[in-house]
C-alpha cells in the first residue's frame, strides 16, 4: 500500500516554523548560510541544502525535541544538540554528518523500528520511510521484545483511520490538534513505553471530541493516521503521479 | 518543675510508633502525677534509634531510643525523667558520636525545636538571614550566595547564586520562586526532614530568593507521598503571614512575598525541573527542551528560580553568617556541607550533614557502622536510582562533585544506599532500566523505548542467550541513551547499568575485565 502514497508531498519541510528576525550568518557542513534570527539550526541546515533527518519536527508546528533524529554537532558545545530546538547564532559552526552522529541516529532509528511492523518497512512511503532512506537504516538488532504490534486499528472515523502499530508517539497529531485546530481532542496517555496516543478519554475517534478536521492526519509522519480514501481507489489516488 | 520531654513528629518516627510513645509518656505522667511537658519536635535523623525520646535535664538533653510505648513504664521506673541509666539510654545527645562529629548548618535545629513554633525558630537564629537580606540590595544578596559557593543540592550541582543572578537579570514580571520538593530518589529524605522538621528555614530561604531575584510569589511543588510535610508547610506559611514575615510588605520593608504548596501526582520525572513546571501549570509532566532555561522562561513562561529544598534551606545561614562562613566548609569546588542520607543495608541509617570531602568509607563504616546484616559491603549506590554503583575499591573517594564525576558517579541529592555481598548486581542493573521504563515521561525515544529494550537485553544476558552479542548491543544502547536522550533520566539510566557491568561482570555471567564497559 505504501507505494500508492509515494511522492504525494511537494515542497521542502523546513522542520520548524519560519521566523522573521534579522539575518544570522553561520556555516552548516562548511557551507555559509543565513537564516532569520529565531530560526532553528534545522531550518538553517535545510536552507544550506544539508537537511537533517527528523521525525517529530515539521514546519507547521513549533519544535518539540522528542525524536532525537536531528542531533548535530556544534563547535564549542558539548554533546549532541537537537537541530530543531537549538536556535541559530552568529558564527555558529554546525556539522550534520559525522560517523558519530550516524551511529547515534542509527541507534535511535533502530529503537523505533523495534516497535514498528517489519512488513511495512519495504516499499513504503512516509516521512519515516524517507528518514530510513536518508540514514540507511531499515532493520534493527532487537529480538522479540515488548511491542505494540497487536494494537487494534481504530477505523471509527468515516474519513481516516488510526493504526497504532505504526505510531511512533512523536505527538505531532496531538500538537496539530492543539496548536492548529485548537480542539484538544488528542493526548498522550500512560508513561514510558506505555505512552500512546488516545482520543479524548481513551475513546474511539468518532466518539471523541474530534471534529474530523484532518490536521492530525496531515501531521502524521508514519501514516499511522491516514485517509481512508487512499485505500479505496478514490480520486486522490487517481491524481497521484505514480498512478 | 515541669520537665520537658521531646518526641519527634517526623514521618520516620511516626511510622515507628512515635505517636503511641508520646501518648504512653503523657499517660504515665498523669498516672504518676508528674508535671511533664511532652513536646513534639523534629527528628535528629538518628533513624535506627527512632522513636528517639529526649529528656531535658540540667546536664543537657539525654536520649533514649528506640522507645516503644511498652518501654515507657520501665523508663519511668528507672528514672528517665532525671536522665538515669537504662538499657535504652544513649547518654547526652550532643555527645552521641554519630551526631557529635557532624557539621550541621542546614540541619542546625534538627531535633531541637517544635517545627511550627516561630518563637523557637527565632530563638535558634531563625529569620536572621532574611532580616539581613532585607537590609541589603538584592544584587548584594545574590553575590553573597555566589560567594558561598552553594551548588544545587537536588542533583545537578549548578551554582545557586549564578542561577539567581540570571533570574535577577531576566526581563519579565512576575517572576517566581519554585521549590523542587519532589524528592523521589531512592534512599533520600533530607528534603522531607527539612519540610516536616524545620519548615520556616525553607520558607525563609524562599523569601530571600524572591527578594534577591525580584520574585514575589513562590510555589512548593511537593510530592504527594509527603502528606505530613504538606500539613506542616501550610501551617508554617499561615504562621509567617500572621507574623508579617510573609505578605504584602514584609516587616514594613515594602517587599512583598507569599507562597503556596502544590501537590504532585506521583511521578518521578516531575522532579526534573521542566517537567515539574509543566505539572505545576496543570499539564502532563513532560520534559521541556532547554534552552530556554527556566531562569529566563520558566513557570507560565516567566523568569523562575527553581531550587531544591536543601539548596534554599541552606540560604538563611549564608545570609546570617555570610557567604564566606559557608564557603569555609568543603573542598575544591564543592563548598559548604551536604546532608547525606544513609540508607539500605546499613546498621545506623540516618542523616549525616558533613562538609564535602568526607569519604564514602567514613560515612558507611564510621557513621553507618557497616551493614545491618553484618556481612561485608559489596556495592554502594550514590546519588539516587540513576547514580553509579561503586565497589569496595572506590570507597575511599571523597564526597565531592568533581571527584565522583571523574568516576562516572554523582553526588546527586546525597543519598547513599548500601548493599551487602548477597546483592545480585545484574538484578540491580535490570531494575535501573525497569525504573527508567516505568518513570519515563514518554517524550524522547531513547528513554521511552530504550529503557524497555535495555531491560530485555539484561534479562537475556542473565539467561545466557547470545551473551556476547546482547552484551555488545546493551553497550551500544547505553551509548544512545546517554548521548541522545532529552533529559537526565534517559541520559543517566545507563550509569547504574554500566557501572554494574564494569565492577560486577560475574553477576551477569560475563568474564571479568574483558572490555571497558563505558563507551566514550
Amino acid at each position: 500500500m505504501w507505494s500508492e502514497l509515494r511522492n504525494l508531498r511537494e515542497g521542502v519541510d523546513l522542520g520548524t516554523p519560519p521566523r522573521d528576525g534579522a539575518a544570522v550568518s553561520l556555516t552548516v557542513d562548511g557551507k555559509p548560510v543565513t537564516a532569520p534570527a529565531g530560526s532553528s539550526v534545522m531550518v538553517a541546515a535545510a536552507l544550506a541544502r544539508c537537511p537533517v533527518p527528523k521525525l517529530c519536527a515539521t514546519d507547521t508546528l513549533e519544535a518539540f525535541g522528542s525524536c532525537r533524529m536531528c542531533l548535530v554537532e556544534i563547535q564549542g558545545r558539548k554533546g549532541f544538540p537537537a537541530a530543531c530546538t537549538t536556535l541559530v547564532e552568529p558564527g555558529m559552526v554546525v556539522t550534520t554528518q559525522t560517523a558519530r552522529l550516524q551511529e547515534l541516529r542509527k541507534g535511535v532509528l533502530e529503537l523505533y523500528l523495534s516497535d514498528f511492523p517489519a512488513g511495512d518497512v519495504p516499499g513504503g512511503w512516509s516521512e519515516l520511510h524517507e528518514t530510513m532512506q536518508q540514514t540507511g537504516v531499515t532493520t534493527h538488532p532487537y529480538v522479540a521484545g515488548e511491542n505494540h504490534l497487536q494494537a487494534a486499528v481504530d477505523a471509527s472515523n468515516p474519513y481516516f483511520l488510526f493504526d497504532p502499530t505504526k505510531c511512533i508517539v512523536c505527538s505531532r497529531c496531538v500538537r496539530a490538534c492543539e496548536d492548529i485546530q485548537g480542539t484538544f481532542a488528542l493526548t498522550i496517555e500512560g508513561r514510558g513505553f506505555q505512552s500512546k496516543v488516545v482520543a479524548s478519554q481513551g475513546e474511539c475517534f468518532l466518539d471523541s471530541e474530534c471534529v474530523s478536521c484532518g490536521a492530525c492526519v496531515q501531521a502524521c509522519p508514519t501514516h499511522s493516521l491516514v485517509e481512508k480514501s487512499l485505500f479505496e481507489g478514490g480520486e486522490y489516488r487517481a491524481q497521484s503521479p505514480q498512478a | 518543675m515541669t520537665i520537658k520531654v521531646c518526641v519527634p513528629r517526623d514521618a520516620t518516627a511516626l511510622s515507628l510508633g512515635a505517636d503511641a510513645t508520646a501518648r504512653a509518656i503523657a499517660a504515665e505522667c498523669q498516672r504518676l502525677r508528674q508535671p511533664v511537658q511532652v513536646v513534639r519536635t523534629s527528628s535528629r535523623g538518628l533513624f535506627w534509634l527512632e522513636p528517639f525520646v529526649e529528656v531535658e535535664t540540667p546536664q543537657g538533653r539525654v536520649g533514649y531510643g528506640p522507645v516503644e510505648a511498652e518501654d515507657v513504664p520501665g523508663l519511668f521506673a528507672a528514672g528517665f525523667l532525671q536522665g538515669s541509666a537504662h538499657q535504652l539510654a544513649q547518654g547526652n545527645v550532643d555527645a552521641i558520636p554519630f551526631l557529635a562529629r557532624q557539621e550541621r548548618l542546614c540541619f542546625a535545629r534538627a531535633g531541637l525545636t517544635d517545627p511550627l513554633s516561630l518563637a523557637e525558630y527565632e530563638a535558634h537564629r531563625g529569620l536572621r538571614g532574611l532580616r539581613n537580606a532585607l537590609g541589603m540590595s538584592p544584587a548584594a544578596v545574590v553575590e553573597e550566595v555566589v560567594d558561598s559557593g552553594l551548588r544545587g543540592r537536588g542533583g545537578a550541582g549548578f551554582p545557586t547564586g549564578i542561577k539567581w543572578r540570571t533570574v535577577a537579570g531576566a526581563l519579565g514580571t512576575p517572576k517566581y520562586v519554585v521549590v523542587n520538593a519532589d524528592e523521589g530518589d531512592s534512599g533520600t529524605y533530607s528534603d522531607r526532614m527539612v519540610m516536616e522538621g524545620d519548615p520556616f528555614v525553607l520558607l525563609e530561604g524562599m523569601a530571600i530568593a524572591g527578594y534577591a531575584t525580584g520574585a514575589s510569589y513562590g510555589y512548593v511543588y511537593l510530592r504527594s507521598e509527603y502528606p505530613h510535610a504538606a500539613r506542616v508547610l501550610n501551617q508554617a506559611i499561615a504562621t509567617l503571614r500572621a507574623a508579617d514575615w510573609y505578605g504584602a510588605s514584609i516587616q514594613g520593608s515594602g517587599f512583598a512575598f507569599d507562597a503556596e504548596v502544590r501537590i504532585g501526582a506521583g511521578a518521578y520525572i516531575c522532579g526534573e525541573e521542566t517537567a515539574l513546571l509543566e505539572s505545576l501549570e496543570g499539564k502532563r509532566g513532560m520534559i521541556r527542551y532547554k534552552p530556554p532555561l527556566p531562569a529566563i522562561k520558566g513557570l507560565f513562561g516567566q523568569p523562575t528560580v527553581v531550587n531544591n529544598v536543601v539548596s534554599l534551606a541552606s540560604v538563611p545561614i549564608i545570609l546570617d553568617r555570610g557567604g564566606k562562613y559557608y564557603a569555609d566548609f568543603g573542598m575544591g569546588r564543592s563548598r559548604g556541607t551536604l546532608p547525606i542520607q544513609l540508607a539500605g543495608n546499613v546498621k545506623r541509617a540516618g542523616l549525616v550533614e558533613k562538609a564535602f570531602g568526607v569519604t564514602l568509607r567514613e560515612l558507611i563504616e564510621d557513621y553507618g557502622g557497616g551493614t545491618r546484616s553484618g556481612r561485608p559491603v559489596r556495592a554502594v549506590q550514590v546519588g539516587g536510582p540513576l547514580g553509579a554503583y561503586f565497589d569496595q575499591s572506590l570507597l575511599d573517594l571523597p564526597l565531592d562533585y568533581e571527584a565522583l564525576a571523574a568516576k562516572k558517579g554523582m553526588v546527586g541529592h546525597g543519598g547513599i544506599v548500601v548493599f551487602d555481598d548477597t546483592v545480585d548486581m545484574a538484578e540491580q542493573a535490570r531494575y535501573a532500566m525497569e525504573f527508567c521504563a516505568v518513570e519515563s515521561c514518554g517524550k524522547c525515544t531513547p528513554c521511552r523505548i530504550g529503557s524497555t529494550r535495555g531491560r530485555e537485553l539484561i534479562e537475556k544476558i542473565v539467561r545466557g542467550e547470545n551473551v556476547a552479542r546482547n552484551h555488545r548491543q546493551l553497550l551500544a544502547l547505553c551509548d544512545v541513551m546517554e548521548n541522545a536522550s532529552l533529559c537526565a533520566l534517559g541520559g543517566m539510566a545507563p550509569w547504574p547499568v554500566l557501572s554494574a557491568l564494569q565492577y560486577f561482570p560475574g553477576d551477569f555471567g560475563l568474564p571479568a575485565g574483558k572490555e571497558p564497559a563505558h563507551v566514550v
